[in-house]
C-alpha cells in the first residue's frame, strides 16, 4: 500500500491553501482528514502530484449560532459534528447522522467540508445536509460564493466545486423541532450504506435525501411533495426511487435498491411523524 | 501416570491469563516484518491481471531504470533455479493430476495473482513503482471459473493434463454389496440436497511476511517467515530449492494468525530464498492487504449433494455424498486432502450403519488455489448432514431436534466403532445438547416464536441448532499413511529441568495466536510441581526446536501437548531414581506430591525437585549408570484422532422486508474433555464461532465470469468487526478423551464447525412460515429478500 510519490505543502490559513492550489493547478489536492482521499491515493487510484494539507487551518473548525442557521467550518470532525450541543438543539438529525459514519477513529479524522467535497453518493454527510437544505460556502481566489446544497452534487464525485475553490463553511438551517428519522442499511455496523435515508417532517413539509441511490445524493422530492399534497407515509414512500438512479454492486441490485429505499423512507417518516 | 490420579498442584484447569498478551497488546512483540535487517533487498511481485492467459512477452527495461532497482526476473530467467516446482504433499490418490507450479509463471498464468515477474530493490517504495513499469503482453484465455463447467472440459487449463480432474476419491462402506441402493430403495423417507461451501479469504491479521538471510560462512540460510509450519517448510524448501537440509533454518517469529492459511510452502518463501542466495543478501518481502485477498490460499469452495435415507421413525438408514471440490490453479501443499478430512464425517454424530457411499471430484479452475482454512473439510461435512437433517425433519413434518435424539450415539455405545472403522472414542451428545437447550430457553424461544411470526409479521424469530463431530488432533500417521499423505502426525517435545529448577520446554508446535506459551507451561507445572512462570516454553525456531509437526487440525494438545506431559514423566521417572538413590530407598517406595519426592509413610525423608535437579547437573552423587542433567525427549504418535464434540445453537431475528438477520442469542455447548486453560478455551470458542457466523452472514469471495476478484479489499470482503457479532454464551460439559493421559481433545476448529450451519438453520426456521426450505451462504440482506421473493411467488 504505497502511493505513488507526491509533494506536500501545509497551509496555515483558507488564503494560503487557495493561494497554494492556484499555483499548482490540477496536479494539486486539499489533504483535510485524508480519510477518503489517502486508500485512494494508496491503492493508486488518485496520483496528486502536490498535497495541500488544509488539516491544521484551526480557524475553519467550529460551529456557532448563527441566528437562522448554524455554521459550521469546513474542517470540523465528524466527532465534533456528532457531539455539537448547539446541533443536538437545532439539527439533531446531522449530529445522529455523523455519529453514524464509519468508526470512532474514521470520525476523529473525517471531516464534514471532506465528506462533502469528496461528494460520494455513498456518504452520509452531503445526503443529511442536502435534505437539511444547507448552504456550502466555497473560496477562491476571487473570493467567496454561497451555494445551495441542491445545486453543488454534479455526479459521481464531481461537484460544483472549481479546482482552486476551497469550501470553507456549511451553514444548516434550523430544524425548529422538526421531527426527524435517519435510517442507515449496512450489512456490517461500520460500513457505508447499501441505502441511506436522511428525513425531517414539520406538518406537511418535509425533506428526504437519499444516500447511495445514484450517482450523487438524491433529494427525494416526490416523496415531500406527495406529503404537502397529504399522502400517507406509507404511500409517499412507495415514491422513494423517483428521483432515483441507483446502481447495481455486490450488496445490492438496482432493484432490491429500490426496494430498501422505500421500506427505509418509510421508516424514517414515522420516526420523523412519532 | 494421569493428571486426576497424580494431582501434585492445581494449575490445570484454572484461567490463567495468557503471557503472550502484554508483548501483543504493547507492541513489543516482533513479526517478521518488524525484524530490523540491514541491507536487505525488498521483493514486490507483479501479479497476472488475467485469470487465463499466455504470456508473450515481457518487457522489464523501464523498470530496471528505476533508482533503488537491482534486478528483475521473469519465470523464464529463474526457470533453472528450481530443484522441484512447489510441493503438493498429499497425492490423494495414484492418478491424481498436480500441474507443475512454479513460483514464477513461465508461459501462461492461471489465475488472477499468479506471479509473473520479481523485482529487486533497495527500498519498498522502488519496488513498488517497479512493478507499475513492467511491461507484459498477454493474449487473454477463456478463464474457467465454476465447478461444473470446469468438470465439463469444454475448457482445459493445464493442457498437459488434458483434463480439469484432478481426482476422484472414493469411500463406499457397505455391509453387503449394494446395500446403500438397497436402503434408498426401502427408506420411507428420503432426503436431496444441494449445497454450496462458498469460496473465503481467510484473511489473517497479519499478512505473509518473509525474510530469508544468508549466513556469512558455508552457505546456510535463515528464512523467517509468518508461517504456522517452520518445520515442514525447512523440508521442503530444502528440497524444492536443492539446498541440504541442515544448512536451512526457519523461524517463525510472533505470527498473527492462520486458520490454515499459512499452513503451506508459498512461491514468495521460495523466491526470497533463491533471491537472497544469488545476491548473496537478505531479501525481505511482506504482503499487500490485496494480495492476500489473492495470492494466499483461499478456503472451501465445495459444491455437495447428499442424500439421506431413513426409516418409518427417522433411523437414517444410509448416506450418499457426491462433491466437487475447487482446487483453484493449482495444488498448494494439502490442497486436495481437504475434502478427504470431512469424508469421514457426513455421518455426524448419529448412528449410521454401514451404508456409507462417499465420493469427491476435484477439479481445477482459474481461480486462487484452496487449501485447508480452519476447519478444513469438517466444517463443509457437518453444514452438509447438519442441513440435511434438517431438511429430513421437515419431510417428517417432525422436530429436528426430536429426529437427532433418535439418531445420536448413545452415551452408552462409546468407545463407538463407526461405519468407516475409525473408534470414536467418547462422546455424549444428548447431555451437550440438552444443555444447550436448556442455556436457549428453546421451550420459551418456541412460545415466543409462535406468538410474534404471524402472518404478515416483519420481525421474524427462528432458532437453529448443529450438534457436531470433530475429527481433529491430527494425526495417527498410520491413517495418514492410508490416506496418502506424505508425512506423519506426530509431536515432539523436550523438557528440561535446568540447575536452578526453572524449567525449559521446547515444543514442535508452532503457535500462531493458541496461546501454546501458557498452556504448555501449565502442563509442565502440574506435571512438576513448580510455578507456571517458572517454564519457559521454547518453539518455532527449527534451530532450538529441531523436530516437529507444527500447528494445524486442532492437533497441538492432543498431540504436542500429550507429548510434553510424558516427557514430565520422563523427567520424573528419572528424578525418582536419583531421590531413591539420595535417599535410601527403593524407587518404588517414593511418591512425588507438590513437586516433592518422599517416602511413603514416611514424609520428613523427602527431597524436592529442585535439589534433584542441581544434583542431576554437579553429577556428584548419582546412582550407577545414571547420565547427568534431568531432561527428556519424546516423540508421540497419537494412537487415534481426538473427538470434540457439541451442540451449538442460536436465535435469529429476520427481518422479512429487509433480509436483514440479527442473531440475538448465540449459545456454544462445547466438549473438548479436560481444559487446560478455560480462558483460552472460550477465546478459542469466540474466535471460531465468529467464523462461523461469517460464513453464514457475511463473507464470500466474488468472481466475476472472467476470473476477477471483487472482492479484495476489506472494503468489499466483509470480515465481521465486534459490533456486528452478537454476544456469545460459552459453556462445556467434560467427556474426558480416554486416548491420551491428559484427556484433552482439540477445540481449535470446533466453533467454526458449529456455527455456520447453526445459523443458517435459525434463517430457514424464521423463514419456514413464508416457505422458505433452503439459504445460500452468505445470507446476506439481498439474498435472504430474494429468497423470500422467491417463496412468496411460489418460485423455487
Ligand atoms: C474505513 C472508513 C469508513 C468510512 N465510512 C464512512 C461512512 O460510513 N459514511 C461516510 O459518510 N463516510 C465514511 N468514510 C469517509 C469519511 O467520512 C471521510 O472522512 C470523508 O468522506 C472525507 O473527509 P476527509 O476530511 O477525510 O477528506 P479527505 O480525504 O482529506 O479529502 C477528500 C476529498 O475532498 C477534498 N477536500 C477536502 N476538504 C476540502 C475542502 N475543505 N474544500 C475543498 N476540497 C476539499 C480533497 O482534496 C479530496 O479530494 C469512511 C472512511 C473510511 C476510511
Amino acid at each position: 500500500m504505497i502511493p505513488a510519490a507526491f509533494d506536500y505543502k501545509r497551509a496555515s490559513s483558507a488564503a494560503e491553501a487557495i493561494s497554494l492550489v492556484s499555483q499548482y493547478g490540477s496536479d494539486a489536492k486539499f489533504l483535510a482528514g485524508g480519510h477518503s482521499l489517502l486508500p485512494l491515493m494508496k491503492l493508486r487510484l488518485a496520483q496528486p502530484a502536490m498535497l495541500i494539507d488544509i488539516g491544521r487551518v484551526k480557524d475553519l473548525s467550529y460551529i456557532k449560532d448563527a441566528g437562522k442557521h448554524i455554521a459550521i467550518g469546513a474542517l470540523t470532525r465528524h466527532m465534533d459534528v456528532e457531539t455539537s450541543k448547539v446541533l443536538h438543539e437545532h439539527a439533531p438529525l446531522l449530529s445522529h447522522a455523523a455519529g453514524h459514519v464509519g468508526d470512532a477513529q474514521v470520525r476523529h479524522r473525517g471531516t464534514i467540508g471532506g465528506s462533502i467535497a469528496h461528494a460520494d453518493p455513498a456518504s452520509d454527510l452531503p445526503a443529511t445536509t442536502l435534505a437539511l437544505g444547507a448552504t456550502y460556502v466555497v473560496q477562491g481566489p476571487k473570493g467567496q460564493r454561497e451555494i445551495a446544497a441542491a445545486n453543488f452534487y454534479k455526479g459521481f464525485l464531481e461537484s460544483d466545486l472549481a479546482a482552486d475553490e476551497m469550501l470553507v463553511e456549511i451553514r444548516v438551517p434550523k430544524m425548529q423541532g422538526a421531527g426527524w428519522g435517519f435510517q442507515k442499511f449496512n450489512r456490517r455496523a461500520q460500513d457505508w450504506a447499501i441505502v441511506g435515508v436522511a428525513a425531517w417532517r414539520r406538518k406537511n413539509e418535509a425533506g428526504v435525501a437519499l444516500v447511495n441511490m445514484g450517482s450523487t445524493p438524491i433529494l427525494a422530492t416526490s416523496v415531500a411533495d406527495a406529503l404537502a399534497k397529504g399522502a400517507s407515509v406509507g404511500d409517499a414512500a412507495a415514491l422513494a426511487s423517483n428521483e432515483a438512479d441507483p446502481q447495481s454492486d455486490l450488496n445490492a441490485s438496482t432493484e432490491y435498491r429500490k426496494h430498501l429505499a422505500s421500506v427505509l423512507v418509510r421508516r424514517a417518516l414515522e420516526d420523523a411523524s412519532k | 501416570m494421569t493428571i486426576t490420579e497424580n494431582k501434585t498442584t492445581n494449575v490445570i484447569g484454572t484461567r490463567l491469563l495468557r503471557r503472550e498478551d502484554p508483548p501483543l497488546l504493547t507492541g513489543e512483540a516482533k513479526f517478521t516484518d518488524d525484524l530490523n535487517i540491514p541491507g536487505a533487498l525488498h521483493l514486490a511481485v507483479l501479479r497476472s491481471p488475467y485469470a487465463h492467459a499466455k504470456i508473450k512477452s515481457i518487457n522489464v527495461s523501464a523498470a530496471l531504470k528505476i533508482a533503488g532497482v537491482i534486478a528483475v526476473y521473469t519465470g523464464k530467467d529463474l526457470q533453472t533455479t528450481w530443484a522441484a516446482p512447489l510441493p503438493c504433499a498429499w497425492p490423494v490418490t495414484k492418478d491424481m493430476k498436480n500441474p507443475a507450479h512454479y513460483p514464477l509463471a513461465i508461459d501462461k498464468v492461471n489465475y488472477v495473482g499468479d506471479g509473473v515477474a520479481a523485482v529487486l530493490a533497495t527500498n519498498e517504495t522502488a519496488s513498488r513503482d517497479a512493478l507499475d513499469a513492467i511491461d507484459v503482453d498477454y493474449e487473454p484465455l477463456q478463464a474457467v471459473v465454476d465447478l461444473e463447467d470446469a468438470l465439463s472440459d469444454k475448457n482445459i487449463i493445464h493442457n498437459d493434463l488434458g483434463t480439469n480432474k484432478s481426482y476422484t476419491w472414493p469411500l463406499l462402506v457397505e455391509d453387503t454389496p449394494g446395500c446403500v441402493e438397497e436402503a434408498f430403495k426401502k427408506a420411507k423417507y428420503k432426503v436431496k440436497e444441494r449445497y454450496v461451501q462458498q469460496r473465503l479469504i481467510p484473511m489473517a491479521m497479519e499478512p505473509r511476511a518473509i525474510a530469508a538471510v544468508p549466513q556469512p560462512f558455508g552457505g546456510d540460510i535463515t528464512l523467517y517467515s509468518a508461517t504456522q509450519i517452520p518445520h515442514i517448510l525447512k523440508v521442503m524448501t530444502a528440497l524444492t530449492l536443492g539446498i541440504p537440509e541442515h544448512q536451512v533454518r526457519v523461524i517463525a517469529p510472533s505470527v498473527g494468525g492462520g486458520f490454515g492459511s499459512k499452513l503451506n510452502v508459498y512461491a514468495e518463501e521460495l523466491l526470497c530464498m533463491a533471491l537472497a542466495r544469488k545476491h548473496n543478501t537478505p531479501v525481505r518481502w511482506v504482503e499487500e492487504r490485496s494480495e492476500n485477498a489473492q495470492a494466499t490460499i483461499q478456503g472451501r469452495g465445495q459444491i455437495q449433494h447428499i442424500e439421506l435415507a431413513a426409516d418409518e421413525n427417522g433411523k437414517i438408514t444410509a448416506i450418499r455424498v457426491r462433491i466437487i471440490g475447487d482446487m483453484g490453479a493449482y495444488l498448494q501443499l494439502v490442497t486436495p486432502g481437504v475434502p478427504l478430512l470431512g469424508a469421514f464425517l457426513y455421518g455426524g454424530v448419529y448412528d449410521i450403519p454401514k451404508a456409507y457411499d462417499f465420493s469427491c471430484t476435484s477439479v481445477f479452475t482459474n481461480l486462487t488455489p484452496t487449501d485447508a482454512y480452519r476447519g478444513a473439510g469438517r466444517p463443509e461435512a457437518t453444514f452438509a448432514i447438519e442441513s440435511a437433517i434438517e431438511a429430513l425433519a421437515r419431510e417428517m413434518k417432525i422436530d429436528s431436534f426430536e429426529l437427532r435424539k433418535r439418531n445420536y450415539i448413545k452415551k452408552e455405545q462409546y468407545p463407538y466403532t463407526a461405519f468407516s472403522g475409525l473408534v470414536y472414542d467418547s462422546g455424549d451428545h444428548l447431555t451437550a445438547a440438552e444443555k444447550a437447550a436448556k442455556l436457549t430457553d428453546l421451550a420459551g424461544v418456541r412460545k415466543q416464536q409462535k406468538k410474534q411470526n404471524v402472518p404478515g409479521a416483519t420481525k421474524l424469530l427462528g432458532v437453529g441448532m448443529t450438534s457436531y463431530f470433530e475429527m481433529c488432533g491430527l494425526a495417527p500417521s498410520r491413517v495418514l499413511a492410508s490416506l496418502n499423505y506424505s508425512a506423519g502426525g506426530w509431536e515432539t517435545a523436550t523438557v528440561r529441568v535446568l540447575p536452578t529448577n526453572k524449567v525449559q520446554v521446547i515444543t514442535g508446535s508452532s503457535p500462531h495466536g493458541q496461546g501454546h506459551e501458557t498452556s504448555w507451561s501449565m502442563i509442565a507445572a502440574e506435571k512438576l510441581g513448580v510455578a507456571p512462570e517458572d517454564v519457559d516454553v521454547l518453539h518455532s525456531d527449527t534451530a532450538i526446536s529441531a523436530l516437529g509437526l507444527d500447528t494445524y487440525g486442532s492437533r497441538s494438545l492432543p498431540v504436542g501437548g500429550v507429548a510434553i506431559a510424558m516427557a514430565c514423566d520422563r523427567v520424573i521417572e528419572k528424578a525418582k531414581t536419583i531421590a531413591a538413590h539420595q535417599l535410601e530407598c527403593a524407587a518404588e517406595d517414593l511418591q512425588f506430591v507438590g513437586g516433592t519426592f518422599s517416602v511413603k509413610g514416611s514424609p520428613d525423608r523427602a527431597l524436592p525437585l529442585a535439589a534433584i535437579a542441581f544434583g542431576a547437573f554437579t553429577a556428584h552423587n548419582l546412582p550407577e549408570g545414571c547420565e547427568p542433567n534431568l531432561e527428556a525427549q519424546v516423540s508421540y504418535d497419537p494412537p487415534n484422532f481426538s473427538w470434540p464434540f457439541g451442540t451449538h445453537m442460536c436465535v435469529v431475528e429476520v427481518d422479512a422486508e429487509t433480509g436483514a438477520v440479527e442473531i440475538l442469542k448465540y449459545i456454544a455447548v462445547d466438549d473438548c474433555g479436560i481444559q487446560i486453560n478455560p480462558l483460552i478455551v472460550e477465546g478459542q470458542v469466540h474466535g471460531g464461532v465468529v467464523q462461523g457466523i461469517a460464513q453464514a452472514l457475511f463473507e464470500e469471495a466474488v468472481y466475476d465470469g472472467d476470473g476477477n476478484l471483487k472482492t479484495s479489499t476489506l472494503a468489499e470482503y466483509l470480515v465481521p468487526a465486534a459490533c456486528d457479532v452478537p454476544p456469545i454464551t460459552t459453556a462445556h460439559t467434560t467427556t474426558p478423551s480416554p486416548t491420551n493421559q491428559l484427556g484433552v481433545k482439540g477445540i481449535g476448529e470446533a466453533g467454526t464447525i458449529g456455527a455456520a450451519p447453526t445459523v443458517i438453520n435459525a434463517i430457514i426456521d424464521a423463514l419456514s412460515g413464508l416457505g422458505v426450505k433452503s439459504m445460500a451462504m452468505p445470507a446476506s440482506p439481498q439474498t435472504v429478500w430474494k429468497t423470500i421473493q422467491a417463496a412468496r411467488g411460489g418460485k423455487k
